[in-house]
C-alpha cells in the first residue's frame, strides 16, 4: 500500500500561537515551542515528525496563513 | 528527512500570494484570518484579483484593505452594502463584495443591508457574527446570545430587558432581492472546506446578475469571549451553533 509523508514548514515570524494548528491535527504532529518569536509568541512547530501525512488540516485552519505542507508518495 | 519532502513538486498547502505578507493585527487565533484566507484563496483561483472590489466595514476588519491585495473601499459604519450598490452599478463588470461584522451589519447598518438585499443588488455579502463587538471591548451586540456574558451585560443577556438575539440571515432569506443566503463557520477543516465554496459560489452569482449573495460566517472571537481559541471554538459549536444553525437557507 502506498503511503504518504508529508512535512510542515512554519512561518515563525508570523505565527502567534493560537494552538488551532495542533487541535486541527489528527496525527499529533504538531506542538508550540517553548522559544519565542520577535513578537512573544511560541510558535507551532513539529514534535513529531515522523507521523506528519500531508493531509493539510493545520494549512486549512491556521487563521494567518504560516503553514506550508508538503506530501510525498512512498510506495 | 524535511528537506527531501519540502520541495516544490511535493508542495500540498501554503498562504496564496493575494493575501500579502504583512502581518495581520487580529488577537491569535481569531476567525477574521481564516477568512480573509479564504477570500483571497477563491480571488486567486477565479483569477479576477484585478477586478474584484471590497468594502471594508468599520470594526477589528477595517483593516482588511491592508491584508487582500485587491482594490478596496472602506465604508462608514454598516453603510457597506449603500457603497457597494453604487461601485457595482457603476462598474457591473466588477466583482463588488463586503465584508462586515455583526455589529456593523445587524445593528447600525440593518437598514443598508435589508434595502440593498431587497433591492437585489449584485453583490456578495460576507457577514462575520460572533455576537459580540469585539473591537470596542467586547459590548452586546445584536446577535449576542440569550444569557451571554459581555461587558455591557455582565449577568448576561436578558431578553427582559435587552431583547432577543437578532437572526439577521434569516430575516434577509425571506426578501425576494436575495438569491443566495447561507451559514457557515470556519471552526474545523470540514467547515473551512465548506464555507470557501459558498464564498466562491457567492462571488460567482454576484456576476450572473440575479440577485444578493448572503454569506454569513458564524465566528469566535476568543478575546472577547475571554476563551482560549480552541475553548472558542468548542465554545462555539456548543452555544453559538444552537441559535445560529449552519446550512443553506436559499439557493435558486
Amino acid at each position: 500500500m502506498a503511503k504518504f509523508k508529508g512535512t510542515v514548514v512554519v512561518n515563525v515570524e508570523r505565527c502567534k500561537g493560537c494552538e488551532l494548528c495542533v487541535a486541527a491535527c489528527p496525527s499529533g504532529v504538531l506542538g508550540m515551542s517553548h522559544h519565542a518569536n520577535t513578537k512573544g509568541y511560541n510558535y507551532a512547530q513539529m514534535i513529531n515528525e515522523d507521523a506528519c501525512i500531508g493531509c493539510a488540516s493545520c494549512g486549512y485552519v491556521c487563521p494567518d496563513g504560516c503553514l506550508t505542507i508538503y506530501k510525498q508518495k512512498y510506495e | 528527512m524535511n528537506n527531501e519532502i519540502a520541495k516544490p513538486e511535493n508542495l500540498v498547502y501554503t498562504k496564496t500570494p493575494v493575501l500579502n505578507d504583512v502581518p495581520m493585527h487580529y488577537c491569535p487565533g481569531c476567525s477574521h484570518g481564516v477568512v480573509h484566507k479564504l477570500i483571497a484563496e477563491v480571488i486567486d483561483e477565479m483569477g479576477i484579483q484585478e477586478t474584484a472590489i471590497g468594502i471594508a466595514p468599520v470594526g477589528c476588519a477595517v483593516f482588511a484593505y491592508k491584508y487582500i491585495e485587491i482594490d478596496w473601499q472602506q465604508a462608514a459604519h454598516g453603510r457597506a452594502p449603500a457603497l457597494a450598490t453604487a461601485i457595482k452599478r457603476l462598474m457591473p463588470n466588477k466583482t463588488v463584495f463586503t465584508y462586515q461584522g455583526d455589529g456593523d451589519l445587524a445593528a447600525i447598518g440593518t437598514a443598508e443591508t435589508i434595502h440593498a438585499c431587497n433591492r437585489g443588488e449584485n453583490i456578495a455579502i460576507i457577514f462575520i457574527n460572533n455576537g459580540i463587538y469585539g473591537m470596542t471591548g467586547g459590548q452586546m451586540a445584536p446577535t449576542t446570545l440569550e444569557g451571554m456574558k459581555t461587558s455591557t451585560c455582565p449577568y448576561g443577556r436578558n431578553p427582559e430587558i435587552n431583547g432577543y438575539p437578532l437572526n439577521i440571515t434569516k430575516l434577509v432569506a425571506e426578501l425576494e432581492g436575495t438569491r443566495y443566503v447561507t451559514r457557515q463557520a470556519v471552526h474545523t477543516v470540514a467547515a473551512v472546506r465548506k464555507a470557501k465554496k459558498a464564498i466562491r459560489k457567492a462571488f460567482e452569482y454576484s456576476m450572473e446578475g440575479k440577485g444578493t449573495s448572503f454569506v454569513e460566517i458564524v465566528s469566535t472571537c476568543n478575546s472577547g469571549w475571554k476563551l482560549s481559541p480552541v475553548q472558542s471554538n468548542k465554545w462555539m459549536e456548543e452555544n453559538m451553533f444552537k441559535a445560529y444553525p449552519l446550512g443553506d437557507f436559499k439557493d435558486r
